[in-house]
């Protein structure tokens, strides 16, 4: 990966000239990057990685796993880009294995979440089943351990 | 009764207090400081070698290995040495491990001294070094390295201290405290001494991953280990571990490897003393040669940019610093502040809260100068670097 994505993805709130700095770069080489990074779509997004438990947000995710039926022309991509633009999706894999898409979805409660599966998801053509999984705990997210604050354990003076 | 200070023995009265140990006493219990004196990397050992070691447990390898230390990790490293360093050794008779390379260090010092043999080594230099050599009974003969040189060892400085006592040449590349990397039209030369001399070099390439190189220190430093020079494996023992590369410091290993006659020798004294390497540390290191080169080179980039933040931020102070090859040390020169390293030292932690280490606890050559390791978060290295700036500000005005 570039070394511009791999800073990024530590941490987005760097200034472009720290970026600079830290790549050994020209400010204007950097938002140059950045800005065509973004402009084929390399970069997404930028977000923040909440740990939910932390706020006391008590919403809840779960991975569904759907099976589809192919269709002819473009197999699975279709219905898969029909799914992930429901917004409570936030995110979505063509998987391999027992079953074909990962969809991933958040909502305020449980009800939420069952009322999007049985009315939107199971009901569209073409899905032939799903199975939900909701999520309990999170342990790591997007590369983040939750809560594993560690200490400098070093003494502050060594030979 | 005899007074217990009596009892002591003369050659441990004999060692001077460490001025590390000074100013760690110094920092303890201050919360507010940001420490740019350590001596080991900001990281843990990365996950996979912290599993192989709990792995390690879970099977329920808690024995003794052999006195060499496990034959695997003996394969591994000879493979590792002949592909980085260019020099093949025999992973049965050629390679001791060892609980750090303090051990092997000590080990070697005690394998080839009688008393009154003379070591010759550079100074500004690790703090063991010359207790090391005072401890086996010999005598300790540092050549100066200076600021206006980078620090480069010169053969003729070398070839002045030479006597017919030298039995022992002692070099460190990269060096701590300095981060310096010898020259090889220099190092060769040194190596030409050593065989018209007779003399044994002892080797400590800790740092030899860590290096610079070129697009700003972004790609790595090409490494040459004497031990690969003509006519110098048979009289060098190259001593090297995994603490900084692997950033494994609490782990406690080491290994030289050396010609069997002198691998038996330390064996010899490490079979007494210490039996064998802590078996838990060896499958993690196993794990390290392994897989972890990776990582390795993950974390020597981070340093890499750190470096260049030092460099630049000095640069803007005013204060000389020079480029360092290796290690993860930068080692400015502050005597333009007519200060002494300590007095610098000492109000740069009292007014500032930033703990760096003053270059004279390496040695006398270390005199004007403070060693100030970026082996710590780059924001915190940052803010470190501000209050550094302040203070010399005021210094100035």
């Amino acid at each position: 990966m570039n070394a511009l994505l791999e800073l990024l993805q530590k941490d987005a709130r760097l200034s472009t000239s720290q970026m600079a700095e830290r790549l050994g770069r020209t400010e204007v080489d950097v938002t140059e990057m950045l800005d065509s990074l973004v402009k084929d779509g390399a970069i997404l997004g930028f977000h923040a990685v909440i740990d939910q438990e932390k706020i006391g947000d008590h919403h809840v995710s779960a991975l569904i796993e759907v099976k589809l039926t192919p269709e002819r022309d473009g197999g699975f991509d279709r219905m898969a880009r029909r799914i992930a633009k429901f917004g409570q999706v936030t995110s979505c894999y063509l998987m391999s294995g027992g079953y074909d898409l990962a969809v991933i979805v958040e909502g305020e409660d449980l009800r939420e979440v069952a009322r999007f599966v049985s009315e939107k998801l199971s009901t569209l053509d073409g899905v032939i089943s799903t199975a939900t999984h909701f999520q309990l705990k999170v342990y790591k997210q997007s590369g983040f351990e939750a809560s594993d604050l560690q200490e400098d354990e070093r003494l502050p003076v060594t030979p | 009764m005899k007074p217990l200070e009596e009892r002591i023995a003369t050659q441990v009265n004999n060692l001077p207090r460490s001025g590390i140990r000074d100013f760690f006493e110094l920092v303890l219990g201050r919360d507010d400081v940001i420490s740019l004196g350590v001596g080991e990397p900001d990281f843990s050992a990365p996950w996979h070698i912290r599993e192989a070691a709990i792995y390690s447990l879970e099977k329920g390898h808690t024995s003794y290995t052999s006195n060499l230390g496990l034959l695997s990790l003996r394969e591994e490293i000879a493979e590792y040495v002949d592909q980085k360093f260019e020099v093949s050794y025999d992973s049965k008779t050629e390679i001791l491990i060892t609980v750090g390379v303090s051990e092997a260090l000590d080990l070697a010092c005690r394998a080839l001294l009688n008393p009154g043999d003379e070591v010759i080594y550079h100074e500004p230099c690790y703090v063991s070094y010359s207790p090391s050599i005072a401890m086996s009974f010999g005598v300790a003969v540092p050549v100066e390295t200076k600021v206006e040189d980078e620090f480069v060892l010169k053969a003729e400085d070398v070839a002045a201290k030479i006597t017919d006592r030298t039995r022992l040449l002692l070099l460190n590349f990269p060096t701590n405290p300095t981060g310096a990397v010898e020259p090889l039209d220099e190092l060769k030369k040194i190596a030409q001494l050593a065989v018209d001399h007779d003399l044994i070099v002892i080797s400590d390439e800790i740092y030899s991953e860590l290096l610079y190189g070129e697009d700003s220190g972004m790609k790595i430093g090409h490494h040459t280990s004497i031990a690969s020079l003509p006519g110098m494996k048979e009289r060098t023992i190259l001593l090297h571990g995994f603490s900084k590369a692997f950033a494994m410091t609490g782990f406690r290993l080491g290994y030289s490897c050396a010609p069997q006659v002198l691998t038996e020798a330390m064996m010899k004294i490490h079979q007494y003393s210490m039996l064998c390497a802590p078996i838990m540390s060896q499958n993690a290191a196993l794990e390290a040669l392994k897989n972890g080169a990776s990582e390795v080179e993950k974390m020597r980039k981070a340093y890499a940019r750190r470096r260049n933040l030092m460099l630049k931020r000095f640069k803007e102070m005013g204060v000389p610093c020079f480029a360092p090859g290796g290690a993860f040390y930068v080692f400015p020169d502050i005597r333009k502040f007519g200060l002494s390293s300590k007095e610098f030292a000492l109000r740069l932690l009292e007014e500032e809260s930033v703990a760096v280490v003053p270059g004279d606890a390496f040695g006398a050559a270390g005199q004007g100068c403070v060693r100030a390791c970026y082996a710590t978060g780059y924001d915190q290295l940052e803010i470190a670097l501000d209050r550094i700036e302040a203070f010399v500000r005021r210094l100035q005005s």
